[in-house]
C-alpha cells in the first residue's frame, strides 16, 4: 500500500480546502472558499456564470496556481499537484482534452499509455461500452458530434480508474439518454469508494447525481445543501438564478 | 517513461502526418524563403557559398518559427495540452517529447530546403562536416525555441511575442551554424571547429536550462 493509500483508507477527506484564493489581477476570481470532499460522495459545485466553479476545479487540478489558502489531496498538501495525485483525479473541463485528428481508439490508446494502463485495449473496451461509444472507436474526433465527443471525454477521464472525479459541466451536448448512462458510471463510481465533484448547469441531472451541494456567487460560498431537502431548495433558488 | 515519452511524440507525428497543417507550411516558408535569397544575391563567384549558407539559415529560423506558433496553437485547440499536463507525466519528459517531435518536422523541412539549396545554389551540401553543423544549429534553435512557444503559447499577443523572445537568444546559433556551414563548404572544415563548439555548447546550455525550467514554464 503505498502512503497516497494509506492516507486514503483513513477516515481523512480526500479532499480538503481551505480559504482558496485566486486572484487574476485586481479580480477576485475565487474568495477565501473552503470544503471537503469525502470518498463515497457527490459535491456538486452550483453557481451563475463567472461565480468561480471553472477557476475552483482548474486549481484543485494544478491548471492553475492559488493566489492563497490550501488543497489537501489524500491527506498532503500538494503545490504543485504531483504524479501520484494526477493519477488518481480524472477531469472532464469544458475542452474535450482530445486530439481531433485521431480516432477515438486512437486518443484513448494514447491517454492509456499515458497513465501506465497496463490492461490498455480491454479496459477501452469496458468504458466505450459504458458509455456507448464502443461502434465509434475507428472514427475520427473530429468527425464526432458534441454529444458523442463529450462521452469520449468521460471515457478518457475515467480509462485509469481514477479516485476523483473533477467533473465541468460533463453533461455539455449529452441526451436524456446519454445523461442517463453518465448518471450510471457516477452512481457506480461511488460505490466503488470513489468521489466526484462536478459543476453543472443541469439541475435536474445534478440533483439525480449529488449528495451534497455548494453554491457558489463572486467567488464566495454562499449556501451549502447536505441533504435532499436542502438540494431541492438550493435548486428552486438556482433555477431562477442559473442559465439551465 | 519511455512509454509514455513515446506516446506524446507518436500523438504528434501521427496528428501532423494526418493534418499536415505544420510540416507543409513551414516547408513552403523555407522554399520561399530561398527562392527569394537565390534571385536578390549576385550568386557567381565567392559570395556564392557565403549568401547560400545566410538564406539557408533565415529559411529554417522562419520556418521554425512557424512551426513552433503552429504546433503550440493546435495542441491548445481542444485543451490536449491541459490533457498533457494533467496526466501524471514528468515535466521533463513532456518537454523532450515536444523538442523531439518539432526536431522531426523541422529536420524533414531542411532536408528538402537542402536540396532545393543545392540546385540553386549550386553548392556541396550533402558532406558530413555540413550535416553536423545542421544537427548542432538545430538543436539549439528548436530547444529555445520549443520553451519559448509552451511560455508564450497562453499569451495574447503569442505571435509577437515568440519571435521577440527566441531571435535575440538564437542569435549565437544563427551565427554560429552560418559561420562553419561557410568554412565546411569552403573546404575549410577544419576551422569549423570553434564554431561547432560554440554550437554545441548553446545547444547543451539551452537544453539543459529548458528541462530545468519547463515545470515553472508550465504552470500558470
Amino acid at each position: 500500500m503505498t502512503a497516497w493509500e494509506a492516507a486514503e483508507s483513513t477516515t481523512e477527506p480526500v479532499l480538503e480546502v481551505t480559504s482558496l484564493t485566486k486572484r487574476y489581477g485586481w479580480r477576485t476570481a475565487l474568495g477565501g472558499v473552503s470544503f471537503r470532499l469525502w470518498a463515497g460522495e457527490c459535491l456538486l459545485i452550483l453557481g451563475p456564470n463567472g461565480s468561480g466553479k471553472t477557476t475552483l476545479v482548474r486549481l484543485l487540478v494544478g491548471l492553475a496556481r492559488p493566489s492563497s489558502g490550501t488543497i489537501v489531496w489524500f491527506g498532503r498538501e500538494v503545490a504543485p499537484v504531483p504524479l501520484e495525485v494526477r493519477q488518481r483525479l480524472g477531469v472532464v473541463m469544458h475542452r474535450t482534452m482530445l486530439d481531433p485528428e485521431l480516432t477515438v481508439f486512437e486518443n484513448l490508446s494514447y491517454y492509456a499509455r499515458l497513465y501506465r494502463i497496463p490492461d490498455a485495449t480491454e479496459r477501452i473496451q469496458t468504458v466505450t461500452s459504458w458509455l456507448g461509444i464502443e461502434e465509434r472507436l475507428r472514427e475520427r474526433v473530429r468527425q464526432l458530434s458534441r454529444g458523442f465527443q463529450q462521452r469520449v471525454a468521460l471515457a478518457r477521464a475515467v480509462l485509469h480508474r481514477p479516485s476523483v472525479l473533477l467533473l465541468d459541466e460533463p453533461d455539455t451536448g449529452l441526451d436524456r439518454a446519454s445523461r442517463a448512462r453518465v448518471l450510471d458510471l457516477l452512481r457506480a463510481h461511488r460505490e466503488r469508494g470513489g468521489a466526484v465533484l462536478m459543476t453543472t448547469h443541469a439541475l435536474d441531472f445534478a440533483l439525480e447525481a449529488a449528495t451534497r451541494a455548494l453554491y457558489l456567487e463572486r467567488g464566495r460560498i454562499v449556501y451549502e445543501a447536505s441533504n435532499q431537502e436542502s438540494l431541492r431548495m438550493l435548486a428552486a433558488t438556482a433555477s431562477n438564478t442559473v442559465p439551465v | 517513461m519511455w512509454t509514455q515519452f513515446l506516446a506524446l511524440v507518436w500523438r504528434d507525428i501521427l496528428s501532423e502526418f494526418r493534418a499536415r497543417e505544420v510540416v507543409v507550411g513551414m516547408a513552403v516558408m523555407a522554399l520561399l524563403t530561398l527562392l527569394i535569397f537565390n534571385f536578390a544575391f549576385d550568386l557567381s563567384g565567392a559570395q556564392r557559398v557565403a549568401s547560400g549558407s545566410g538564406a539557408f539559415w533565415v529559411a529554417v529560423v522562419f520556418a521554425t518559427l512557424l512551426g513552433l506558433g503552429r504546433s503550440a496553437s493546435l495542441d491548445r485547440q481542444e485543451g490536449a495540452w491541459d490533457g498533457v499536463l494533467l496526466s501524471p507525466v514528468e515535466r521533463p519528459v513532456v518537454f523532450l517529447a515536444k523538442l523531439s517531435s518539432m526536431l522531426v518536422f523541422v529536420v524533414l523541412v531542411e532536408l528538402v530546403a537542402l536540396v532545393v539549396m543545392a540546385l540553386l545554389f549550386d553548392l556541396p551540401v550533402f558532406r558530413p562536416g555540413v550535416l553536423l553543423v545542421l544537427a548542432l544549429g538545430t538543436l539549439g534553435l528548436c530547444t529555445l525555441g520549443t520553451l519559448f512557444s509552451v511560455m508564450t503559447a497562453q499569451a495574447r499577443a503569442r505571435e509577437v511575442l515568440l519571435p521577440a523572445l527566441l531571435f535575440p537568444l538564437a542569435i549565437p546559433v544563427v551565427i554560429g551554424a552560418v559561420r562553419a556551414m561557410v568554412l565546411e563548404l569552403s573546404g575549410f572544415g577544419a576551422d569549423a571547429g570553434p564554431w561547432k563548439s560554440l554550437l554545441a555548447g548553446f545547444a547543451m546550455l539551452f537544453l539543459a536550462l529548458s528541462v530545468a525550467t519547463f515545470g515553472v514554464v508550465t504552470e500558470e
